[in-house]
């Protein structure tokens, strides 16, 4: 069974990122790229079926510039057999993403599409759920919990009351969330291996696709900062505080 | 101009979330529908059709409506998109799960979470874990949209009269199936609408702990949520979590007990009206939004707090 994952390249999670002065996007040069942690979760998610047998090859997909080809080696390095760049200098939306991993579905046929729920930069939230719907399959979203075979997936998923569990028949989409697994960390051996797998590049263009963005950013700004109040000594003083002062309780 | 917004609820009531999503859908101007689907679910309809601000409720029964699948909800809404100019929904899991659906279905950007309109083609949604806010403008004829509850008040329960029109069931997928769902019980109110929150982080040590935080959340009559460590921790169920990627949330009063404060977990309590912090740890980021910072260890403040709240009447 072939298992495709898609991976982006974003600002990593622990950067704090500014705005630029004039408002016109948010400043990203020389700020550190990683793989979106949730993706990364896919990428492990989808090692770990390959190792159990379910998995035969796992392509690991990304869509950006070409530096979105250290995502690709580092998710080889974890496991992936194959990556493929979708080079593009175009700001992608998640609509011209899910057109462009429909595209490669169409081509590479994989039985499961991973994806991480949402990247950390636009916290769009939107890629699987659209892509499921452009090739017309089943969908699970923010996965916690996936036990493939060759036909189904049964996948747990956490929604706001709780759990969730749905039987998916085969090719289908999860999108994977944060207690799925927990990534390995790369070997060296591995991370060498990674970078003799191979890698191809596409470009929207020879996948026939328009990448070209419905929304225009107006304008980006920091909502206002809060600041800090002040510290109380004990319980007491908080909850009179909190009585007299905030008037909450 | 029309507005539809797809309606959350559990066949019986509608929840508190489709209030607010109804406050965005009137702010844009035109007229607001309420779609419900589901089975048996004419009492929740009905309970929609008073919503303030609602012209129609369409109502849409049958048994494979019943879990709310994707799969079978997308292409209802977009059957009946062509009427509207604007497709609104929560966004809580449903609706996220939903709506990309629908946008892709009809070959448009979807606009996740916005937190504000600037008019009909024009809205501020956050990114970067609400770090940064963008507003943006879009081209498409249709606008798919999901609405971030806690940036919005609720319309109000009564006033509204609407018409419920009933539409024809259309064809189910049977390609997903739902084997069950595990949902947290409880007497508290709701986590994503309760007026009052107390947290706890991974300085609780563990989920018997959490019985401290309860104790405090039935005298305030507060709900109790957690950080992504308490949760990863295995302390509390995942519906518990605060943060970018569990829940949103603006209550009047958050309380975060050893909760360290990482950008991920303020992303989701920011703009609570009051936050108050109980660390032992003054370094704690969470001191530097807090309003109230009480330094100390929590195992001999939280019942310090039980016992003065003892004290007071609390409204």
């Amino acid at each position: 069974m072939k298992v495709l994952v898609a991976a982006k390249r974003v600002v990593d999670a622990n950067v704090k990122v500014r705005v630029k002065a004039d408002g016109s996007g948010v400043d990203v040069a020389n700020l550190k790229l990683s793989t979106n942690p949730f993706d990364e979760i896919a990428v492990e998610e989808a090692v770990r079926l390959k190792e159990a047998g379910v998995a035969t090859e796992i392509v690991v997909v990304s869509c950006g510039t070409a530096g979105c080809q250290e995502t690709l080696r580092a998710a080889m390095a974890i496991g992936a057999d194959r990556g493929i760049l979708v080079e593009t200098a175009v700001e992608l939306e998640p609509l011209a993403v899910a057109k462009l991993l429909r595209a490669l579905v169409c081509k590479e046929e994989p039985e499961l599409v991973f994806l991480g729920k949402q990247a950390i930069d636009d916290d769009a939230n939107q890629v699987g759920q659209m892509l499921a719907a452009m090739l017309d399959w089943p969908q699970a979203t923010f996965a916690s919990k996936i036990t493939a075979s060759t036909k189904l997936a049964t996948v747990t998923r956490e929604i706001d009351g709780g759990l969730e569990t749905l039987e998916l028949q085969l090719p289908a989409v999860v999108t994977v969330d944060l207690r799925l697994n927990t990534p390995r960390y790369a070997t060296l051996p591995n991370i060498m291996k990674a970078k003799k797998k191979p890698l191809e590049t596409v470009t929207p263009q020879t996948l026939g696709v328009d990448p070209k963005p419905r929304l225009t950013c107006l304008r980006v700004t920091e909502p206002p900062k809060r600041q800090a109040g002040i510290k109380v000594s004990d319980a007491a003083e908080l909850v009179y505080k909190l009585r007299n002062e905030a008037k909450v309780i | 101009m029309a507005v539809l917004v797809v309606a959350e609820h559990d066949n019986q009531r509608i929840k508190a979330s489709t209030f607010t999503t109804v406050t965005a859908a009137a702010q844009l101007g035109g007229e607001v529908h309420l779609l419900v689907v589901g089975h048996n679910c004419r009492a929740a309809a009905e309970q929609a059709a008073k919503i303030a601000g609602v012209a129609k409720v369409r109502l849409t029964e049958a048994q494979h409506y019943a879990d709310a699948l994707a799969e079978n909800l997308a292409p209802l809404v977009v059957s009946l998109a062509r009427s509207y100019t604007h497709l609104l929904a929560p966004a809580t899991t449903d609706g996220k799960n939903l709506m990309p659906r629908v946008a892709a279905l009809l070959d448009v950007a979807q606009i996740s979470e916005i937190v504000a309109i600037e008019s009909s083609d024009t809205f501020v949604r956050p990114i970067y874990a609400g770090s940064v806010l963008a507003t943006v403008r879009s081209a498409d004829p249709i606008k798919v949209i999901t609405v971030r509850g806690s940036a919005f008040g609720a319309a109000a329960g009564e006033g509204g009269a609407a018409a419920i029109e009933t539409l024809e069931a259309i064809g189910k997928a049977n390609r997903s199936r739902f084997i069950g769902r595990q949902l947290t019980r409880s007497e508290r109110p709701e986590l994503s609408a309760a007026r009052r929150v107390i947290s706890g982080g991974r300085g609780m040590g563990s989920g018997e702990n959490f019985k401290l935080l309860e104790e405090i959340a039935d005298k305030l009559g507060a709900a109790v949520g957690a950080s992504r460590a308490a949760v990863d921790a295995g302390f509390v169920p995942n519906d518990y979590q605060v943060g970018q990627t569990g829940k949103v949330i603006a209550p009047e009063l958050y309380i975060a007990v050893g909760i360290s404060g990482a950008i991920q977990h303020l992303a989701g309590m920011k703009e609570s009206k009051v936050i108050v912090a109980i660390n032992k740890d003054e370094e704690a980021p969470i001191f530097q939004l807090a309003d109230y910072g009480l330094v100390g260890d929590l195992f001999q403040v939280l019942p310090e707090l039980s016992c003065a709240l003892d004290q007071i009447k609390t409204s």
